[in-house]
């Protein structure tokens, strides 16, 4: 079979599996967010924690709730972090440094998994498992519950409640991710993915050498990584690496589950809001996004520009035999169209065009589809958007899905969007600024600064994937990307769930003539138009500068 | 209570019963099961010669002969040519440091090392430089990349058969028995597992 016919093969039956997970999936995920049943367990779950499971919260309430799960598990993390080397199942690793504990503690929290130290050698089985991978399942949860209280805004008429917040996060744990975790860890580990508590096991190797085999829970880990797009390798090398992404079909499964929650939610909005043709538009521009993306990247690394490559003769640095060009690059896009950042090829050495679609792609604010719940919620801001353009062109107040977009949901919608840019461009530019900073590049001039515009990209919009030649384990890029990864997570979360309230307020406004279809094909080409000029026009002299020069050059 | 420290102490709690099932419990059961189910998967696919472990099927290792001089961090180490060889590695096969060597397509670095590799790799083999192919010449993404591509085992044939004085068709069925398809027929790339191979090779005689 040749390479091409494989490379289609293998893009149809990613798509044909999530396709047939959209239905099911996306409705249970909807019976999930709205049924008043409790399972026996989650209510002796609630007594234990102290929560009234019957009781909607306000908007401000359920926002509190967020901030204060997500500070408490920032300073557990960061506990669990500088004390492991006191815990079990250390391994012997050092003792790590206060700004890349903090750093490392809010990139978990924060759904991001920026990682400045390298997994096997700077952290301990216990705190893989009892930290990091707690954080992947539980900051994956509060990105969907987020988005559940949003869609309650359109779907709730005159009430100031959004929906329980420590309901949502339970039950979207426990009924929704765990299962699946379970399920896929196990077809992992029945692959090769490495699931065991040894340390670093010494073999004398063929010729007589040394070689330390590594273990770990890796299995169990991996899934949550994925399905949670968080994107934390267990190892340095990530997905890259043969014990957690052994073969071809251990990538297909991996590429799927980043996937498989964030592109059937849409039709849990369309579920919940009681028009399944509006999930179908949102959906629709989801998918348009990340085929193109995918084709343009497979394509851009199949021609294999740049001196370097040229001269190999494809474009390999970087990539691993069993994965191919078809293979890394479908992840590639993947990766970075959703908030998960895992990486089976390092972006760093990609095609100038193919590595700065990876960064586009962040840019686009990581809504096609995006992370687990925020890619719809960022999405469904962008549509809010849309409407409003449409509504300014025929002069008439803009509604979306029965509720009036006032001045009021305007100025949330507008903060969204402003919020991540800013952070990106005003990181960024502050490092170029700095001769320190600009010292951690590993590569020079456009390059150069396409890692540092990576960095800040990846870590406003909570990738956690990274041209990986920047040097970041110093005070400096701890502290600012820190920062980055704590304003780009919940700044965006206080306007959602802001306009959750706002909507969830008012009165619904019976479509007329003159309301803008909101399910027709119509829209998803507005739409999709808005999410290019908003990003396009905000990053386009950023790109100009990185990967656009070099790739012209 | 305040309303903010209840808050708070909801969170916690809600933490804690949450690293109990999905940190504590969820990963010891799934240790269990793939232990019971498919132990040698579970414990890294590790591979034996003559009873003695050799490493892990998974992860590739460097065939090199001895240093002249252990000590001298300096001294580049020279492939052996009794051995087939894996692609050039980032971090010297060595699973302390995984990763890559995130040189940039136009790198200069990158550039130079692609040439010095395709002079070295031609005249180890005895193959014309312009048919090395481009997996020979790039490190991979893990620096424990156990594959190679099928044309670059089979440029190297002729020169493990003269070093180790056995027949090149002999080598050739070895290549082709430890070939990796695509997995399910379009997944991924062929390769040819190294460790396998060598492991295979050291057995003739």
């Amino acid at each position: 079979m040749s390479a091409t016919l494989a490379g289609w093969l293998q893009a149809v039956a990613l798509v044909g599996a999530l396709a047939l997970c959209y239905r099911p999936l996306g409705d249970y995920i909807a019976r999930l967010l709205t049924t008043a049943k409790h399972l026996r367990a989650e209510k002796a779950l609630y007594r234990l924690v102290g929560v009234d499971g019957d009781a909607d919260q306000r908007w401000p309430v359920y926002l509190r709730s967020v901030l204060a799960f997500s500070a408490l598990s920032v300073l557990f993390l960061y506990g669990l972090i500088r004390l492991q080397t006191h815990l079990l199942l250390s391994l012997g690793v050092p003792e790590m440094e206060a700004h890349q504990a903090w750093n490392t503690a809010i990139s978990f929290t924060a759904n991001t998994n920026w990682q400045s130290y390298s997994g096997e050698s700077a952290m301990g089985h216990l705190v893989q498992m009892a930290g990091l991978a707690v954080q992947n399942f539980v900051s994956a949860a509060v990105g969907i519950a987020v988005v559940a209280a949003l869609i309650r805004g359109f779907t709730r008429n005159r009430t100031d409640r959004v929906g329980n917040f420590w309901v949502d996060l339970t039950r979207i744990s426990l009924r929704l991710l765990l299962p699946i975790a379970i399920v896929f860890a196990l077809v992992l580990a029945a692959n090769g993915v490495v699931q065991n508590f040894h340390g670093f096991h010494e073999v004398t190797t063929l010729t007589g050498g040394q070689q330390a085999v590594p273990g770990g829970p890796v299995a169990s880990q991996e899934v949550i990584k994925l399905l949670g797009t968080n994107g934390g390798g267990f190892y340095n090398a990530n997905s890259a690496h043969p014990f957690e992404n052994p073969t071809g079909f251990t990538n297909l499964v991996e590429i799927f589950l980043i996937l498989v929650i964030a592109f059937s939610l849409p039709r849990t909005f369309g579920r919940m809001v009681g028009d399944h043709r509006q999930g179908y538009a949102i959906v629709a521009v989801m998918g348009l996004f990340w085929v193109a993306s995918a084709v343009l990247i497979t394509f851009f690394e199949h021609q294999h520009g740049g001196t370097a490559l040229q001269a190999a003769g494809a474009a390999m640095e970087g990539k691993e035999q069993r994965l191919g060009i078809a293979g890394s690059s479908l992840f590639a896009a993947s990766t970075t169209l959703t908030s998960t950042g895992a990486v089976n090829s390092f972006h760093d050495s990609y095609t100038p065009f193919g590595g700065g679609l990876t960064i586009f792609n962040m840019m686009l604010g990581e809504i096609a589809p995006g992370g687990t719940g925020s890619g719809l919620y960022g999405m469904l801001i962008l549509a809010i958007v849309a409407v409003f353009v449409a509504g300014l062109m025929v002069g008439r107040t803009p509604e979306y899905l029965g509720k009036k977009l006032g001045g009021r949901e305007m100025k949330f919608a507008s903060l969204y969007i402003l919020t991540t840019p800013t952070i990106v461009l005003i990181g960024a530019g502050t490092a170029i600024a700095l001769p320190g900073e600009r010292a951690g590049m590993l590569n020079s001039g456009a390059h150069g600064f396409s890692e540092v515009l990576y960095a800040f990209t990846s870590a406003a919009n909570n990738n956690g994937s990274a041209f990986g030649g920047i040097t970041v384990n110093t005070a400096w890029y701890d502290t600012a990307l820190g920062l980055a990864m704590v304003f780009g997570r919940f700044l965006p979360m206080v306007f959602v769930l802001a306009l959750a309230g706002s909507l969830a307020r008012q009165q619904p406004v019976p479509a007329s003539a003159g309301t803008l279809p909101t399910h027709k094909p119509l829209f998803v080409g507005l739409l999709s138009g808005v999410v290019l000029i908003v990003v396009g026009l905000t990053y386009f002299p950023a790109l100009a500068l990185g990967p656009i020069a070099e790739g012209l050059h | 209570m305040p309303t903010f420290l209840r808050t708070h102490l909801t969170a916690l709690r809600m933490l804690l019963v949450m690293t109990v099932i999905l940190g504590i419990a969820y990963p010891l059961l799934i240790t269990g099961i793939s232990q019971l189910a498919f132990p040698a998967k579970a414990n890294g696919s590790v591979v034996k010669a003559d009873g003695k472990e050799i490493g892990s099927s998974l992860l590739g290792q460097s065939f090199d002969l001895p240093k002249q001089n252990p000590d001298d961090p300096d001294e580049q180490a020279q492939p052996d040519p009794k051995w087939f060889q894996p692609r050039p590695s980032a971090g010297g096969y060595d699973p302390k440091s995984s990763g890559a060597s995130n040189l940039g397509p136009n790198s200069d670095e990158l550039l130079k090392a692609v040439e010095e590799r395709r002079a070295a790799v031609a005249a180890f083999d005895g193959v014309d430089p312009a048919s090395v192919p481009p997996d020979a010449l790039t490190a991979s993404g893990s620096g424990l990349d156990p594959q190679i591509s099928v044309a670059y085992a089979e440029q190297q044939v002729k020169r493990v058969a003269e070093a180790r004085g056995v027949p090149a068709e002999r080598l050739e069925q070895l290549v082709a028995q430890y070939t990796d398809g695509r997995s399910l027929g379009f997944l991924g790339q062929p390769g040819v597992n190294v460790v396998l191979l060598n492991r295979a090779v050291a057995d003739l005689k």
